[in-house]
This record gives structure tokens, sequence and C-alpha cells, in this order.
């Protein structure tokens, strides 16, 4: 099945990026391809096998509950792009 | 110059002894560093400063007659992809150009408790997606064996810095072939552990389910070695296996008695390269001269490795790099500038007016939603955007069962071929790659091209197992070619003795590239 250049645009916005003209173009068609190569699982009968998600199949791990020293947020924050000093600041959400 | 073609045990030896100093070792490796690193283009930041102080400090320790660590004074170059706190960590990506990393990576952590000199980072493809080290944002690598081919990748840095002798060990992680495709397109041994033998806290995440950070080395003493300092439980992994770590330096040299071989029937299909052929199937004799038993298995879910892989890993990458959302870290897109395009758009819509306006209206990005838009579409390479695109479509409503589901389900298939292949041998033995090093910017417009790259490779990580590549002949026109062995999962040690048994019936492993020396300013 190929990809349309509308799927692929509205995937762009669920991922959260904005491609170019140009580039829709080009996703598509190797979106398309390689859709194409991936689509050969269809042939295998997989009705009784259990789905594998991790290669080590733990049950929960849990850790005391207990405090321990967290990050110093000073530290943190300074890999923030645009801060206070004391919450990350971006763009009005509500309103204009 | 002999000094850093030496291997890491050699070094050692040589330091415990009191023949060379830990500087003496990190200043052979920086002048080989600054004599030809300018063409290979191995690092993106050497410490000369921070390597000579680390080894400094070690020879102070050693003259006091102190404990040491069991790499002290060995350079290590570590791939640009792990944490070492208050250091940058950019991943070969501008999105993470100017990140400092505000703690160690438990691998980190353990390197600097073991003596190592951490030498330097190495290059990468973005985010450890890709094959051959074009993917990142800042520089080529290039095979110290032909600098006109790729490394591999994506642990392409540190596979060529050990191949030029910058570094004797260099960590690399592997999550479907990124220690071993490289290590065996640059004639060095790398092992991709167990799925959980070493912790992957403060490695930044491609795809969790399958990453796994390992040892790359000039040798499977060497890289034994350092998988003992980097392996183990960690509580801060919870995904990390809670088994005791055998002493691998000590028992890599014990030869394997009564070995049995398992050769891949759908290993030599089409695609293999006749001259990696006939290296892979001359290693077998080796191996038979050395008394080991071959046996014919097949591993029949491996021709379907390639494209479950190529949903799980883009499905596992697009959650995982959904954080790069320009608020909390990395690179961020010009505010004003964003405004003023959304005002735009805005403008265009209603001056065009009609029946169709107020719907495009209420379609227009939010400024947040454009704001992340604008910042990863602005931060991420190519093959970032292509993967993080491929996984969001397999996991979007309507193709989520098709896809990833389905996915998984092929991925149980394939560890169940492993699980029955191994009831019979005890390591497989294949290639690593279909071909040697092929041309830079060869397959750079052709993506379905450069992932069947991967296909003798994935599977282990989607089984979970370990592998390791190692040097086992070249090219007639003088290009590595790698010999992969792979074991059922935790046995590491079994790999590094198989390798091993191999490394000492044959030299390939002993070749150095003939650089051609640089000089720079």
């Amino acid at each position: 099945m190929s990809l349309s250049r509308e799927q692929v645009e509205k995937v762009s916005l669920l991922a959260r990026l904005l491609l170019t003209d140009v580039e829709l173009e080009t996703m598509t068609r190797q979106l398309g391809q390689i859709v194409e190569y991936i689509e050969q699982l269809a042939e295998l009968d997989t009705d009784d096998v259990e789905p594998m998600a991790h290669a080590v199949e733990l049950a929960n791990v849990f850790r005391p509950d207990e405090l321990t020293p967290s990050y110093d947020r000073a530290a943190i924050l300074a890999n923030a792009p645009h801060s206070d000093g004391e919450c990350y600041l971006v763009p009005a959400v509500l309103g204009e | 110059m002999s000094l850093c073609h030496s291997t890491a045990c050699e070094l050692l030896g040589q330091m415990a002894v009191g023949r060379l100093s830990a500087v003496e070792v990190t200043q052979a490796h920086l002048d080989q560093i600054s004599r030809h690193d300018a063409a290979v283009g191995a690092f993106l930041r050497v410490d000369k400063k921070g390597a000579l102080k680390q080894a400094r400090g070690i020879d102070q320790r050693r003259s006091r007659g102190e404990q040491l660590g069991l790499l002290a004074g060995l350079p290590v170059a570590v791939k640009d992809l792990l944490c070492v706190q208050g250091e940058r960590n950019t991943c070969g990506s501008r999105i993470l150009e100017h990140f400092n990393a505000p703690y160690d990576a438990t691998v980190i952590a353990k390197l600097k408790q073991a003596d190592a000199v951490l030498i330097g980072r190495t290059n990468l493809d973005e985010f450890a997606m890709g094959g051959s080290t074009e993917n990142s944002a800042f520089q080529k690598t290039h095979n110290p064996w032909n600098l006109d081919c790729i490394p591999g990748g994506s642990s392409g840095g540190s596979a060529a810095a050990v191949a030029a002798s910058m570094s004797p060990l260099a960590i690399g992680t592997d999550t479907g072939g990124s220690i071993r495709q490289p290590a065996g397109l640059c004639g060095i041994t790398g092992m991709k552990p167990t799925y959980g033998r070493v912790s992957r806290f403060g490695l930044v995440a491609f795809a969790s389910s399958l990453d796994q950070i390992g040892p790359m080395a000039r040798s499977a003493e060497d890289a034994a070695l350092l998988l003992e300092v980097i392996a183990g439980h960690d509580p801060r992994d919870s995904t990390s296996v809670a088994a005791p770590v055998p002493a691998y330096s000590k028992s890599v040299k014990q030869p394997l008695a009564g070995l049995t071989l398992g050769l891949v029937r759908e290993h030599f299909g089409a695609g293999l390269d006749s001259e990696v052929e006939a290296a892979v199937r001359e290693a077998v004799r080796v191996y038979e001269s050395r008394g080991a038993k071959v046996k014919e298995v097949s591993l029949p879910h491996s021709k379907y490795g390639v494209a479950t892989y190529y949903i799980i890993a883009p499905s596992e990458a697009s959650s995982n790099l959904a954080r790069y959302d320009g608020v909390h870290y990395g690179h961020r897109t010009d505010e004003a500038a964003m405004l003023a395009e959304l005002a735009d758009e805005r403008k265009r819509i209603e001056v065009a007016g009609g029946t169709s306006a107020t719907a495009a209206l209420e379609k227009l990005d939010t400024p947040l939603v454009r704001m992340y838009r604008r910042s990863r579409a602005e931060g991420f390479g190519p093959e970032v955007k292509r993967r993080i695109m491929l996984g969001a479509y397999a996991l979007s409503a309507g193709y989520y069962d098709a896809y990833y589901m389905k996915a998984l389900k092929v991925r149980r298939l394939v560890r169940q071929d492993f699980d029955r292949a191994f009831a019979e041998v005890d390591l497989i033995v294949g290639p690593v790659t279909p071909t040697p090093a092929f041309k830079i910017g060869e397959k750079a417009d052709d993506p379905l091209a450069m992932y069947l790259e991967d296909q003798y490779t994935v599977s282990a990580n989607l089984a979970g197992i370990g592998g390791i590549s190692i040097p086992c002949g070249f090219s007639k026109s003088g290009l590595p070619i790698g010999l992969q062995l792979q074991a059922p999962p935790l046995e590491e040690e079994r790999l590094l003795r198989g390798a091993h048994m191999f490394q000492e019936a044959t030299d390939w492993h002993t070749r150095r590239p003939p650089l051609i020396t640089v000089e720079e300013g």
C-alpha cells in the first residue's frame, strides 16, 4: 500500500514535525517504499503467537519507596531554552 | 608509533611494571589523533587537557602505591550518546548541539571508577540512526582503511578511532548492529552484549527495548577487559539483568573445548558478496582445524528481521524522541519568527475567505504546537525525521495492529528460531555485513538499501542475544571483512573465548591501516 501526501502530512502533525513541500514529497515516496517492504510481514500467520515487547521479559520491577536526593533545579534548568529560574517558559497556550 | 598500535592488555602490562606511564600512553594517542583525525574525522571533541590531567593523577596514585582500577591509564573513546556530567552530549544532532549532561551515565561512572582516561567523544549517526555515520549533523567519518569509504555506523567514530590507533578502547552502542557492523567494516573487535547485561542509564535512548552499550577494541582480550568493567546490574536501569558478572578478562584465553558451531542456511543466499562469503567459510575452517564441529542450522524467520526491526525501532524512536520539544532542553525555534509565520498564515486564510476559511483557521497550529514543530524540524536531520514519521505512522490509529503488534509477534518467532538453533549448537557463526564498506554517498539517497545492510545483525537485537564481530580477512581492494559470532543470552564469556580462539590462530586483528600523516596546525 502506498501512502498519500495527505496521510504523510497528517502524520507530520502527530509527530510534531513541520515538513516543507519538498520534504513532504520525498517523505511520501520513501515512506511508501519502506512501508511496502515491511508489509511482507503480512504473509506470516501469527494468530497464535504472543507479542514480544521486550527481550528480557521482566515483571514489574519495584524499588523501595525511599526518599533520595534529586537533581539540583538550577543545574537542570541551565539546559532549558527559556526559563524564569523556576519554571520552563512556553508560548501562550490559552487565549491570544 | 608502536605504542599506539599496542593492545590495551599490552599497555596495561607495561604500565604495571613502570616501563610506561599513563601520561606517555595518553600523549601517544593524542599525538596519533592530531596526526590523523583531520583526515579520519573519528572524534567530535578531544579532551587533551582533561585526558592528560586524568593520566597524571593515575601516575601519581600509582607512584604512591595506591590500588588502581582495571583500566588504569588506558584511553577510552566514548560515543557521543552517553552522558558525562558537565560535558556536552550532542548525539550527533543539532537539537542537542549545546546540551550539557547533568549526570554521568552508569557506564561512564564505571569507567571513571576503573581509572580509564576519557580521551574524547566520537562521531555517530544522529541519535544512532544509521549504518554509515553519514547522518551526523557535524561531520563525516572516513574508514581508516580507505578514506573514500564509510566506517559503518552508527558507532562509526568509535570504530574508526580504534582502527586508526587513536584509542585502544572505545564505547559503542548497538540497536540493530551499530557496534558489530562498524567493527566489521573497520577491522576491529566489537561486541553487542545481551540486552540488559550493561546498564543503559545515561545513554540517550533510541529504541529502548533494543539499545545496548558494548566494548570496541583491537582484540577479544581487550574487549573482555572493557566488558568486565561496564557490565552489571544497575538499580537505575530496571531492564538491566541481575546476574553476576564473570571475570571475562580471566577466562577469555581458555579455548572452548568440544565447540559446535552453527552455520545459518539463510545467511548464504543472494546478496552476500562472494569475497565476504569466502572469508567467512575460511574462518569456519580455522575453527574446524581447532577441533570445532560445524552444523547447519536454520533461522527461518531471519528474512523478516529487517522488516520487523524497521517497525519496532522507529516506533520506539518516535516515542523516545518526543522529549525533544524545545521546552526542557535542546534547540528551540526563534519565537518571534514563529509567531510572525503563524500571523502570516492566518492573514492569508482570511484574505482568501470562502467557505473553507473557518475550517482552515481551526486547523491552524496553536503557537505551542507550532513551536514544537518548528523546533523539531530545525533540530533533526532527514534520517531522524524519516524514522519518527515511520514510527508515528506505524503506531497511529488504524495501523497499530497491522504493523506494530504484528512486528512484536514476529519478534517472538525470531527469538524462537534462535532458541531452537542454540539447542543444537554453541555459537552461530556467519557474516556481519553483506559487503565490505561502501563509498561515502553511495546509499545516501536510498534509505531502504541502507536498511538492508543490517540484515545479519538486527535479529540479535530483536531476540536480545549477544553477538561479536571480529576481523576475518580483507577484500581484494584492501577493506576489512568481519565475522560474527552469536550466543545464547548472557553467554558473553562464550563469545569472547570463541573470538579469542580465532585470534590465536589468525593475525587479521593485528593488521593496521597504512594511514598517511596529515600534519595539523
